[in-house]
């Protein structure tokens, strides 16, 4: 493991991490229309957080993420599932997208819908398996 | 009704929440869902006598022509009476049977799902649903026998039962895809109606795998054995599965299938043949057992012979002797086993040569009990007495093999009338026996059950037209295909089947009498017994787990270099096959190609030259990441830029995962001999090659209209969204993407698993594959998959 406590390392995960996971989230809404989406967004969240594990360690990653890896994939799978749903209600084939646009201020819309929805499962699902990857495997090394 | 179906499920899924708030009426409480949905059955009833066919639609998957449609109609809704009504009493049994077992709630979670399942099976109009269903049940028979998990004979059981019924069931899928091919359709009311299907050239192929899926579930020789080991089950399962429902949708399936497949020369040899060989066997070998619930198990086995042989018969006759043996078995079996767990549950033995005198501490047990044993001898005035006259009566009027199962139909019932005193008497009368625990009568929810079903024999025995009116002849008319007339009496007038009861009355007494001197003279017979088809079945076991146990050494050794030659080699032989026989292969050179595409390309092989060749790690990891951003800028160049943020991401990913393992991985030396290298780089160039060759043969051929061209005109009109790859993944094609996610969530678990969970210290963790299935304790199961390759992780670089 990484010798803990390098100076650079600490200073830059601490204002990388923050601005990495404001990118992701940013890539992740941007997906429908420009290069990004849930799975890119996942892959630099789980990079954010990974950075964050060399220079402070897999105890305080594991407080910084607050859920356990494990359970956000979990969360990813209910995610994807549930965006499945909205169109058996609608008597349309299991999976049909549902749009539901809410106008923002200044002439924006929030495209609501249920592949954001999902695109939000595909993003918690890849941060969870990566981070449950990095984890196990940052402590297997200190056993 | 589809409802009516899934409201087993849907109540199953609440039990663990209801169990919490009802705590003990809990039973009860599940109990009154069959009941309702009896009633509810029971209100088709004036329809279908009238001979209408109740046909409630819902597409399921409309894209694959898949429908959950569910059809009533006189079998289906006898099956459904009687998998409701039985199953009321079944549950309620349950609940003082098991009372206080730490695990009734999963109990009842499994008993509900079975019934939906059963209930499925049994209304369904197409085959894949019906198929569905039918491993439903496989599977919650299987998670009932195994109940009592700490038992290793019940583990066992439940694994043969599921192996025997799984396996058929895979020829029941082969059948059921040929008869749909046959026929065009996966309706089983547009299959039905078709003329000319025994002529079609798939007709004996079909034939024999449905066969080969109704045999294995119901119990017929030489699969029969499963059915006794499954009485490892609680009775209450017993009694319910494996007698009165779940062994039965096997013969349903004949039923069923019977006007487009019945009435060939094969079926009406096959099914008598196979059918009154089971009812020999069945009652031959009830009589050597004396554990209660074995003998019922192996008379249920009888029972399901009779059924088949009457379905092969194909009389009319014959089918309304079907329907009503079908009832009177279900009424009487089910009593019969109930009496059987209230005997256990009170003396605390199985052993009926252990029980004597029971009957001044349990009477209502004893009374059930000899009603319901007197309708298994088949003596008047019970509904078993009708029945069993009808069935000499169609096996008399049988045209093939007639010697053979009249013969062994004479001789079963001879039998089983001996079965029936050891049941109803043997316990109740004669000597009070020393058990131990001492008797007491059963409690009220336990007696519920046998007395009622008791009495149904007996209301159905002395008013026969009241059962024949009711369910069987409508129920045989399904069978037969066309409208049957029937009229069922209790008093024919004294013909051949009645001078053939009148025979298998004495010597069955007559058995019974002797019973223990003519099963000690019996027992001569047991070594042939012993290597019966179960020996066969533990043989093919063996085989099986050699058979994993040597693939795994060959083909899953856990050695990265060996899986990745496998998979592409294997690549390279199918595809190349079909790439340069059956396509012709172009040299199109003309490609238009940039000079900076060609520096990008000039790199990627320079990178990956290197990275076989060094002779350090570092360089290896520095060599292999040059390969993927030259990848990604590709990628870049081709206008793909998520493929390309998603290589350049995949690549700093991997760096990371190697940077956390780098100290732990052994020192980096040359593992392999120059030949493995040579044989590796062979294999290599193969691969890349053929690749490139059916790249260039994708450009030069058309053979569909590629798809892309419509996403792409498509991703804004339709999705709402300007970037094509993420509109594919999330809406065009989200069902894959949705799969991948749990794929990724399964790589996670095992992932997981690896490093966290270290082999040999949780417990369990050392049983191995044979132990489950085998007999015998010495299996030399190579126990390979703990052996761990230290290149594994080297090698193991994400695509």
């Amino acid at each position: 493991m990484m010798k803990p406590g390098t100076l650079i390392l600490y200073a830059a995960a601490r204002f990388l991490m923050p601005l990495q996971l404001m990118f992701s989230v940013f890539l992740l809404l941007r997906g429908h229309d420009e290069p990004g989406g849930g799975f890119i967004a996942g892959l630099v969240a789980a990079g954010a957080f990974s950075l964050y594990l060399f220079a402070f360690g897999s105890e305080l990653t594991r407080d910084l993420m607050r859920i356990d890896p494990r359970t956000l994939i979990g969360w990813g799978l209910l995610f994807g599932v549930i965006s499945a749903f909205p169109a058996l209600l609608q008597g349309q084939p299991f999976l049909t997208a549902q749009w539901w646009p809410i106008p923002l201020p200044g002439g924006v819309e929030f495209k609501l819908s249920t592949p954001l929805i999902f695109d939000i499962g595909v993003y918690l699902a890849v941060i969870g398996t990566v981070m449950t990857f990095v984890v196990a495997l940052a402590e297997s090394e200190q056993v | 009704m589809q409802l009516a179906v899934l409201s087993g499920f849907l109540l199953a899924a609440l039990v663990p929440l209801l169990s919490s708030i009802a705590d003990r009426r809990l039973g009860w409480l599940v109990a009154l869902l069959p009941a309702a949905l009896a009633v509810w059955f029971a209100g088709f009833l004036p329809e279908v006598m009238a001979g209408q066919t109740l046909v409630h639609e819902w597409a399921w998957i409309p894209g694959l022509d898949i429908s959950l449609t569910f059809v009533l109609d006189g079998l289906s809704l006898l099956f459904a009476l009687l998998i409701t009504v039985i199953g009321t009493f079944v549950f309620l049994y349950a609940s003082a049977y098991l009372a206080g077992h730490p695990d009734l709630t999963r109990f009842y979670v499994v008993l509900l799902a079975f019934m939906a399942s059963m209930l499925g099976l049994v209304l369904s109009d197409s085959l894949i649903t019906l198929f569905v269903f039918w491993e439903l049940t496989s599977i919650t028979s299987y998670l009932l026998i195994g109940f009592n998990h700490q038992d290793a004979d019940a583990r066992k059981a439940a694994l043969q039962g599921l192996f025997v019924t799984v396996g058929g069931g895979l020829a029941l899928l082969a059948g059921m895809v040929m008869l749909a091919q046959m026929s065009g359709s996966y309706s089983l009311q547009e299959i039905l109606v078709q003329d000319g299907l025994s002529e079609h050239p798939l007709y004996l192929a079909a034939l024999l795998c449905l066969l080969g899926g109704a045999f294995t579930k119901s119990a017929q020789f030489p699969f029969h054995f499963w059915l006794p080991n499954a009485m490892a089950a609680p009775t209450p399962v017993s009694s319910y599965l494996h007698s009165a429902t779940m062994v039965k949708a096997g013969v349903y399936l004949l039923a069923r299938l019977h006007p487009a497949m019945g009435g060939t020369e094969i079926w009406q040899l096959l099914l008598p043949l196979f059918g009154a060989t089971t009812m020999f066997v069945g009652a031959f070998l009830a009589i050597r057992s004396t554990g209660v619930k074995k003998l019922l198990a192996y008379s249920t086995v009888m029972a399901l012979g009779t059924l088949t042989l009457l379905l092969g018969i194909g009389t009319e006759t014959a089918m309304i002797a079907f329907a009503a043996f079908l009832l009177g078995h279900s009424l009487y079996k089910g009593a019969l086993f109930m009496v059987a767990g209230a005997l256990d549950h009170s003396t605390g033995t199985k052993d009926v040569t252990r029980m004597g005198g029971l009957r001044k501490a349990m009477p209502v047990t004893a009374a059930a009990a000899l009603v319901a044993g007197l309708s298994l001898a088949g003596l008047p005035p019970l509904f078993g007495f009708v029945a069993k006259e009808l069935l000499f009566e169609a096996v008399l009027g049988g045209s093939t093999l007639l010697a053979y199962t009249v013969t062994l139909a004479l001789a079963s019932a001879m039998l089983v009338i001996a079965v029936a005193a050891i049941i109803a008497l043997k316990p109740f009368y004669g000597a009070l026996k020393e058990t131990p625990h001492k008797p007491h009568e059963a409690a009220w929810p336990m007696l519920a059950g046998p007395v009622v079903l008791a009495a149904l024999s007996l209301v159905f025995g002395v008013w026969p037209g009241l059962a024949g009116d009711l369910l069987v002849q409508a129920a045989a008319s399904s069978v037969a295909g066309q409208p049957i007339q029937v009229h069922l009496y209790l008093w024919h007038g004294i013909n051949a089947p009645l001078l053939m009861s009148l025979a298998s009355l004495l010597v069955g007494a007559l058995i019974f009498w002797r019973w223990d001197g003519f099963r000690q003279r019996l027992s001569v017979l047991d070594p042939m017994i012993a290597r019966g088809p179960e020996a066969g079945y533990f043989k093919i076991m063996d085989g099986l787990v050699w058979i994993a146990a040597w693939q795994t050494r060959v083909l899953q050794n856990g050695s990265m270099r060996n899986y990745l030659s496998v998979i592409l080699m294997t690549f390279v032989l199918l595809v190349g096959y079909t790439l340069l026989w059956r396509y012709q292969v172009h040299w199109n050179w003309d490609l238009d190609v940039r000079l900076h595409e060609l520096v990008v390309v000039g790199l990627l092989v320079a990178a990956a030259g290197v990275a076989c060749a060094t002779a350090s790690r570092l360089g290896a990891v520095a060599s292999m990441g040059a390969v993927g951003f030259s990848v990604a800028l590709i990628f870049v160049l081709f206008s793909a830029p998520d493929l390309g943020i998603t290589q350049v991401l995949v690549e700093t990913l991997t760096v990371i995962l190697l940077v956390l393992v780098l100290f732990r991985l052994p020192a980096f030396v040359s593992l392999s001999t120059p030949r493995q290298r040579f044989r590796d780089a062979v294999v290599a160039l193969l691969t890349g090659g053929l690749m490139t060759l059916l790249i260039m043969k994708t450009i030069d051929v058309q053979v569909f209209p590629s798809i892309s061209e419509y996403m792409v005109e498509q991703s804004q009109p339709l999705a709402y969204g300007r970037n094509i790859v993420n509109v594919i993944l999330v809406d065009f094609r989200a069902l894959d993407t949705l799969g991948e996610i749990f794929v990724l969530a399964l790589a996670a678990m095992g992932v997981y698993a690896m490093l966290k969970l270290h082999p040999g210290t949780e417990p369990g963790s050392n049983l191995r594959a044979g132990s489950l299935i085998l007999p015998r304790r010495e299996d030399d199961v190579a126990d390979d998959q703990s052996k761990k390759d230290p290149s594994a992780v080297d090698e193991g670089r994400t695509s």
